[in-house]
């Protein structure tokens, strides 16, 4: 029994201590940042905009996304047709997709110098252009409408197949289907996936850099890197991490008494069940069409663009690699370690303790990499040069980043293997190492791993406190992929966009597989 | 690679921009140049842009492993010597510069004019009102990261003054994008992307010199054009003085002076013994030419960069 106590003991000590390093991450970094900063005062007409920009395009990105997704979601829980299944599977590429090499597919489909503009200029009008605002939305729509297709996609397989044949049977009208199924379906989903896609959106900084095309598509992620290192204004960077802060803050407040979609992809693959296909099958195939094409041309355009050229990459591209995957591997041993921590000590303390990881969950989402680096940086700076510290900063800082993601896979698994096996370790008085070895570890196996996956691809294509951090000799794929593209190097740029994409799902793939492996031999 | 013949090599840091140590820049023969007679191991580092560098530099501090910066310009100095980290130079030269030169911290190596850089068969606009009100789209540098960008800025203010704010409001809808450095807009503009790029008067002999391609040429604009004059400078904190000494004397030398103009592009600050290439343009009157001094331009600055950026936001 005192063993039992002291087992008890130790997980919320444990527990209590990835909290504390959280909030000393999220939290701390803020105060560092707020008393250094200079006030509200010290940002001028420019600085406002950015604000401006931040919430308008958020706002702006977070409403087509989840409208956009709306009509798609439809299609897809609808039509049954080959490649449904692969389709729904690359709908969740994206989530992991590195922010920089969506933007240089992106930029290869929609620029200037892109296909759509040849195609134009062909036909005589007038070129695309991109840069700034429609490049933002149009990077930050690319993104978060397969997200939150996902979601909707999710609801749709969550409504039981019963309530299909009732609709069916009473009236079967487009009214009916919408009025009984869709809409209560839309009410419970719409809020929590625009507010996750607004948060996303809120907190983009590589998107903003790489096509903002100056201060009018300059985002306050942006707009606190610039002060940093450009201006060299910490005063101001500090005043703009408040300002961003505050406003991630207010959303996660808000995100907490909304439902937040699951972002577990289960249950996805459920084949369509209503009845009523036939009838729409054009507008559902036109929709279909048009946001596969949306995902999957800017991606071949790199894919065809940079494969040639992966031999003549410079010898750099090798260590960028490495120092890539070394930065990922740290962040997700960092990350598990604390999602482990924090759901085997709160997942069975009752309501308040969950709301509190919950909460935790929530605040890791909404904490930005740049004000989290902000402060990292003001309270290294009296003591020591703090690009010396770049690749711990950006493995931790990256970890943080995804957490909440793992959070949201792993707690749920612990809480159910405790509810479903805690009598049977009692009664059958099972040890410590049964009990570990031989039911929570082979139950954990599987979302472990794919939280894991998460962590790594989420890391791997980072391209934030990095950037704030980064040494000219330091490298990692985001990074040279980026700096290759301000030196127009597009071939080139291509090929190491190839080369992160496949090393990022190389290791999704690998922890992911490794949870699966054994999750079928308990 | 490191032998212990290596390791007791002495090390001479240099901070510049990109462009001058990419591979088609200056930097690799000035480093095979300086190496050969120096005894040490000259690692030059490209730190972004030229206005970039001296962020970077006011990030680091009297930390900083740099013992030059090399690519900072006459508009940024005022601000370089106000930070108290460089260190008076000794040498001197016979400078071709134009309004001569005395300045105690820093030290010329080559100058030029900016101007919009377009293919030659283009009718551009002959001056920023026409550019505004035309269609042409135009790609252009951050003031806050890029030097040509900075020199963009004190440009407009020297031939527009008080107007220069309506002028970059006209100009806003003309502009494809703003990049961080010189390299990604110029690059930008050879892909197509815009009809002009801000850069040299010099910049259209790289394409007729280096590539026998003489479509490239560059607007003339009836304001007269702003010059820009990029300097180096020692830093205070350095571990080797006599070394970065005789690399800024090596730095007026003939033979640095020489891989310029085919290389960096530019006007070089001591004109080398065999001249200038053929096809390298003649440097304008003085009617034509524009320049604040680094005094004059510090206070500027701030003043135009919040009227650009404010302009741009809207």
């Amino acid at each position: 029994m005192a063993d039992r106590i002291i087992a008890i003991i130790l997980r919320i000590i444990l527990g209590g201590a990835v909290l504390a390093a959280l909030l000393l991450f999220s939290i701390g970094t803020a105060v560092a940042v707020a008393t250094q900063g200079l006030g509200l005062g010290r940002l001028g007409v420019a600085d406002w905009s950015a604000i401006r920009f931040t919430l308008w395009q958020a706002c702006l990105s977070a409403g087509l996304s989840v409208t956009i997704a709306i009509p798609v979601a439809r299609a897809l829980a609808r039509q049954n047709f080959l490649g449904r299944q692969a389709l729904i599977t690359l709908l969740g590429a994206p989530f992991i997709l590195p922010v920089i090499v969506g933007v240089l597919g992106l930029l290869a489909v929609f620029g200037r110098a892109g296909w759509i503009s040849d195609v134009l200029t062909w036909t005589g009008f007038a070129k695309l252009s991109i840069y700034g605002a429609p490049g933002v939305i149009l990077a930050h729509v690319f993104f978060n409408l397969p997200l939150a297709t996902r979601f909707l996609l999710q609801g749709w397989s969550a409504v039981p197949s019963e309530r299909f044949r009732v609709v069916q049977s009473l009236a079967a009208s487009p009214w009916a289907y919408f009025r009984l199924i869709e809409w209560p379906l839309l009410k419970s989903v719409v809020p929590g996936a625009f507010l996750l896609v607004f948060l996303l959106c809120l907190t983009s900084f590589a998107v903003a850099l790489a096509v903002g095309g100056g201060p009018r598509g300059t985002t306050i992620e942006l707009a606190i890197y610039q002060a940093f290192r450009l201006d060299f204004d910490l005063g101001k960077a500090a005043s703009l991490a408040l300002v961003q802060f505050t406003l991630c803050g207010v959303v996660a407040v808000m995100a907490f008494l909304v439902p937040l979609p699951q972002t577990d992809g289960l249950g996805l693959g459920r084949l369509p069940q209503r009845l009523d296909a036939s009838g729409h099958r054009g507008v559902d195939f036109m929709w279909i069409t048009i946001s596969a094409a949306f995902l999957i041309l800017p991606l071949g355009a790199i894919l065809i663009r940079g494969l040639g050229h992966i031999a003549s990459l410079p010898h750099q591209v090798f260590t960028a690699s490495i120092t890539s995957v070394l930065i990922a591997l740290a962040s997700t041993v960092v990350c598990i370690s604390m999602a482990l921590g924090l759901s085997l000590a709160f997942a069975r303390r009752g309501q308040v303790a969950r709301n509190l990881a919950e909460g935790m969950g929530i605040l890791g989402l909404a904490t930005s990499p740049l004000v989290v680096g902000t402060g990292i940086f003001l309270m290294i700076f009296p003591f020591a040069h703090p690009m010396t510290f770049a690749l711990p900063i950006t493995a931790s800082v990256n970890a943080m980043m995804a957490l909440p993601f793992a959070l949201r896979v792993l707690m749920p698994a612990v809480r159910e293997t405790y509810a479903d096996y805690l009598t049977l370790r009692c009664s059958l008085n099972l040890t410590r190492w049964v009990w570990l070895h031989r039911i929570l570890l082979p139950r954990l196996r599987r979302p472990l791993g794919f939280a894991a996956g998460l962590a790594a691809a989420l890391s791997m294509g980072d391209l934030g406190v990095i950037a704030l951090f980064a040494d000219p000799d330091l490298q990692t794929l985001p990074l040279m992929l980026y700096r290759l593209m301000g030196a127009y190097r597009m071939d080139q740029a291509a090929a190491v966009a190839v080369v992160l994409v496949a090393q990022s799902l190389a290791l999704f793939w690998m922890f992911d597989r490794g949870g699966r492996g054994y999750a079928g031999s308990p | 690679m490191a032998t212990t013949a290596m390791a007791d090599t002495p090390v001479l840091t240099v901070y510049t921009y990109d462009s001058f140590v990419s591979d088609w820049g200056p930097g690799p023969a000035v480093e095979a140049a300086f190496e050969a007679n120096c005894g040490c191991d000259l690692q030059m580092i490209g730190a972004g842009d030229g206005a970039a560098l001296l962020a970077r530099l006011k990030l680091e501090g009297s930390r900083t492993d740099a013992d030059i910066i090399l690519g900072l310009d006459t508009n940024l100095t005022a601000a370089a010597a106000e930070t108290g980290l460089f260190a008076p130079i000794l040498m001197t030269a016979n400078y071709n510069v134009p309004g001569g030169w005395t300045d105690p911290l820093f030290a010329p190596f080559d100058w030029g004019y900016f101007a919009f850089v377009k293919n030659a068969e283009i009718e551009s606009p002959t001056n920023f009102r026409a550019l505004a009100d035309s269609d042409f789209k135009i790609v252009i540098q951050d003031p806050r990261s890029s030097t040509p960008g900075l020199g963009l800025l004190m440009w407009v203010k020297a031939a527009y003054g008080d107007d220069a704010a309506q002028i970059w409001a006209d100009l806003s809808d003309n502009i494809v994008t703003v990049t961080a450095g010189w390299s990604e807009a110029y690059g930008m503009f050879l892909e197509g992307e815009a009809d002009m790029v801000l850069s040299y008067t010099t910049s259209p002999a790289y394409h007729l010199i280096a590539e026998g391609d003489a479509s490239k040429s560059y607007a003339v604009f009836d304001e007269g054009h702003y010059m820009q004059i990029e300097v180096a400078g020692k830093l205070a904190s350095t571990d080797q003085s006599a070394l970065a000494d005789q690399f800024l004397q090596f730095m007026v030398s003939d033979v640095f002076q020489s891989i310029i103009p085919t290389t960096n592009w530019m006007f070089p600050a001591v004109t080398p013994i065999a001249g200038l290439p053929d096809g390298f343009p003649n440097a304008l009157s003085a009617a034509q030419s524009l320049i604040f001094s680094p005094t004059e331009a510090a206070a500027l600055r701030n003043v135009a960069l919040t009227e650009w950026q404010t302009a741009l936001s809207q």
